[in-house]
């Protein structure tokens, strides 16, 4: 009742019933070809110098950046981290392939679980399915393989990203997820998030501080696979 | 929310004579301006993204029942559901019975105007559930029954020595004698505090910034984690989210964060820009059970094909609040209902009626700092104008004021004498003055002399100067 009455208002606002159909179909055209706005020119560069804008901007949010030219120097990265951080060898991980098949096991030290995190995991390990150069952001799609909560409940987040997967504008990232992780006629992934930083909050007396209830440390660990991207 | 908006000149005497409120307006008042403004000279296409901004919502507007069926179908094929409420009554109830439903004993809630605009939490106390407000500065709020001052940086009217004193008061079960060395050990007992309000949880209420039609999504942002941490842990979702907040298409949805952002915080993005669609699937490990979307008009839809639709634009960013001087002096509590400062002046009359808020929309200098900083280029000034022809019209304007404009009218109607009283009169103001300069009291206006003084005029009216200026010219 709620919805014809609100529908019903509407549209004596706009002085007409409800769409013809000729225009309904204009609209569903449009709906289908999502079109694009103006990109702004800052992340139309070439290769090399969009890591370097990821990169920076990344590091201008205060999150912190490890390359490596491989993926097998991920564990030792990772280990090397959360000791220089006085953190514990342990994180919960995401279950995912491009994650299991690092050579943890070079680092006989680190103790992993993996699935979704919970409350006492100190550390959490992210798979990265894409990064935005424009303005330093990680594409964190939820699922199976890549759980919600390790986003969120850790102090410490590592994003294991590579660099083959960062694209300049957020538009070229939703047009991976569209071509990847929507079906034909099918759903968003339940869940994605975007995230520019570690958490933060302005609340007392206008001041910045780090870690309000998300993690306090954004470390991304990017893999230089792509060879057009190396300077 | 009662609305204390006929009230406002006595708030506003009151904010003005509030030393802490002004401690915190004098450290706020120049950093807002500051970083959007750095924010966008940092991005040179930002004008034209405003223009954008605008058309998209305008497209929208002029299609919202197209774009609210298509939504509302989409969010119940990805398994949510959808609740359409007229009233905010409608609305607290399927909220209530959401809960009841859940057997919901505490709810987590993100940062939502809307859910001020109803009411939220006195209704579910009401009822035995406990809302438990997760923003930092909501949750600050909360503790002290304070509403928020301003609709992204709520409690920034607060200060240290408030937050330190309302966490010793409420958090009693910590040592009495504990110190707060810096900020972030406050921050750091919320934190703590909260982390077990998010994991007790049955129910998390969110806003929502963006309700995205082709794919049935809802978006928030936030710096914090709250509302993620609100919307992912508790088995059940409710959105709160009102009818203007739609937009077509993801890429829509993408070109207005551009400009959301920088010019809230003057970030050149949010930390968390997180999209929900329905509730958790199959194969999913984490996410909440139920996915439900509470569509409020509540007025909304009453605005359109008027001459306040383009208010429907807003974005909820707060640069018009963070740029009037007016805001900047008195605070956000003055103005009395939900929304404060510029956008609040022309929302609220729509909302509670003008004839509770009259004197919001006369809360102006008409600067036009808000129209000229707006993302979406909504007129405030002219709306605010319209706002006071109505309440002209309806005879809500005081006696002293109509008569003033009556009399104002007479000679504006007869050019002739106009000009002869004016001359007259700055002729004499002009002798008066000369020695001065100025003058610091005025009979019949003592209230403008009390704040200001009035610069002596040199004896010559605009409309004489105006006459010689363009004698000479043509000369």
């Amino acid at each position: 009742m709620s919805k014809e009455q609100i529908l019903g208002a509407i549209r004596r606002g706009l002085r007409r019933g409800p769409l013809p159909e000729d225009q309904a179909m204009a609209l569903r055209a449009r709906l289908a070809a999502h079109p694009r706005h103006l990109i702004p020119a800052r992340s139309r560069l070439p290769r090399p110098d969009q890591i370097l804008l990821f990169v920076r901007n990344l590091e201008k949010e205060f999150a912190t950046v490890a390359r490596v030219p491989e993926a097998d120097a991920v564990p030792g990265v990772v280990a090397d981290y959360l000791a220089a951080q006085n953190l514990p060898p342990s994180f919960a991980m995401a279950p995912h392939p491009e994650l299991q098949a690092l050579p943890w096991d070079s680092r006989p030290l680190l103790t992993r679980r993996e699935g979704r995190a919970e409350a006492s995991d100190q550390v959490t390990v992210q798979h990265g399915y894409a990064g935005i150069a424009e303005t330093g952001t990680l594409m964190l799609p939820g699922g199976p393989r890549r759980p919600t909560t390790l986003n969120l409940l850790s102090e410490t987040e590592i994003v294991v990203l590579r660099a083959s997967r960062v694209v300049g504008a957020y538009e070229e990232a939703f047009d991976l997820l569209r071509a990847e992780l929507v079906p034909a006629g099918g759903m968003l992934p339940r869940n994605v998030m975007l995230v520019t930083g570690p958490s933060r909050s302005a609340d007392i007396e206008s001041t910045l501080e780090l870690g309000a209830h998300g993690p306090r440390r954004l470390h991304v660990v990017l893999i230089d696979d792509d060879s057009a991207a190396l300077a | 929310m009662l609305a204390t908006s006929p009230a406002f000149k006595q708030n506003a005497a009151h904010a003005m004579a509030d030393a802490g409120l002004q401690k915190a307006l004098a450290r706020t008042r120049p950093q807002f301006p500051a970083k959007r403004a750095a924010a966008v000279a940092n991005l040179p296409e930002f004008e034209q993204l405003r223009e954008i901004g605008k058309q998209i919502k305008n497209h929208t507007l002029t299609n919202l029942d197209f774009y609210l069926e298509t939504f509302a179908a989409n969010v119940e094929r990805a398994g949510g559901h959808v609740h359409w409420c007229s009233t905010a009554d409608d609305a607290r109830a399927a909220v209530l019975n959401i809960c009841q439903q859940a057997g919901a004993r505490t709810v987590t809630k993100g940062k939502s105007m809307i859910s001020e605009e109803l009411g939220i939490n006195q209704h579910l106390e009401a009822h035995d559930i406990t809302p438990v407000e997760t923003d930092l500065g909501e949750y600050i709020l909360q503790l002290r029954d304070e509403p928020p001052s301003h609709i992204i940086a709520p409690a920034f009217h607060l200060n240290r020595e408030d937050w330190e004193a309302s966490f010793r008061k409420s958090h009693t079960d910590l040592p009495a004698d504990r110190v707060f060395h810096e900020r972030r050990d406050i921050l750091t007992e919320a934190r703590t505090r909260l982390r077990e309000k998010f994991l007790a949880a049955d129910v998390g209420i969110t806003g929502a910034n963006f309700l995205i039609a082709e794919t049935g999504t809802s978006v928030i942002v936030t710096n914090e984690g709250n509302g993620d941490l609100t919307q992912t842990l508790p088995r059940v979702h409710i959105v709160l989210a009102s009818i203007e907040k739609t937009v077509p298409t993801l890429e829509d949805t993408i070109s207005l964060l551009r400009l959301l952002a920088r010019s809230a915080t003057g970030q050149d993005f949010s930390v968390y820009t997180t999209f929900s669609t329905g509730p958790r699937r199959a194969d999913d490990v984490d996410g909440p059970a139920e996915y439900h979307v509470i569509l409020l008009d509540n007025g909304r839809s009453a605005m359109m094909g008027t001459e306040f639709q383009d208010m429907l634009r807003c974005i909820r960013c707060a640069a018009c609040l963070n740029h009037c001087p007016v805001y900047s002096t008195v605070g956000g509590h003055s103005y009395g209902w939900v929304y404060p400062g510029p956008m609040g002046s022309v929302l609220t009359p729509a909302l509670i009626g003008v004839d509770q808020s009259a004197l919001l929309p006369n809360a102006s200098t008409f600067c036009g700092k808000c129209e000229s900083v707006c993302p979406m280029k909504i007129p405030l000034p002219g709306m605010m104008r319209h706002w006071r022809e109505k309440e002209f019209e309806r005879h809500l304007t005081p006696a002293t004021v109509r008569s003033g404009l009556a009399v104002w009218a007479w000679f504006a109607r007869r050019p002739a004498v106009y000009r002869l009283a004016t001359r007259a009169g700055m002729w004499t103001l002009g002798l008066l003055g000369r020695k001065k300069g100025k003058f610091t009291k005025l009979p019949l206006a003592g209230g403008w002399t009390e704040g200001r003084d009035l610069p002596a005029p040199e004896g010559e009216t605009f409309f004489a100067r105006y006459a010689r200026e363009q004698r000479a010219g043509r000369a």
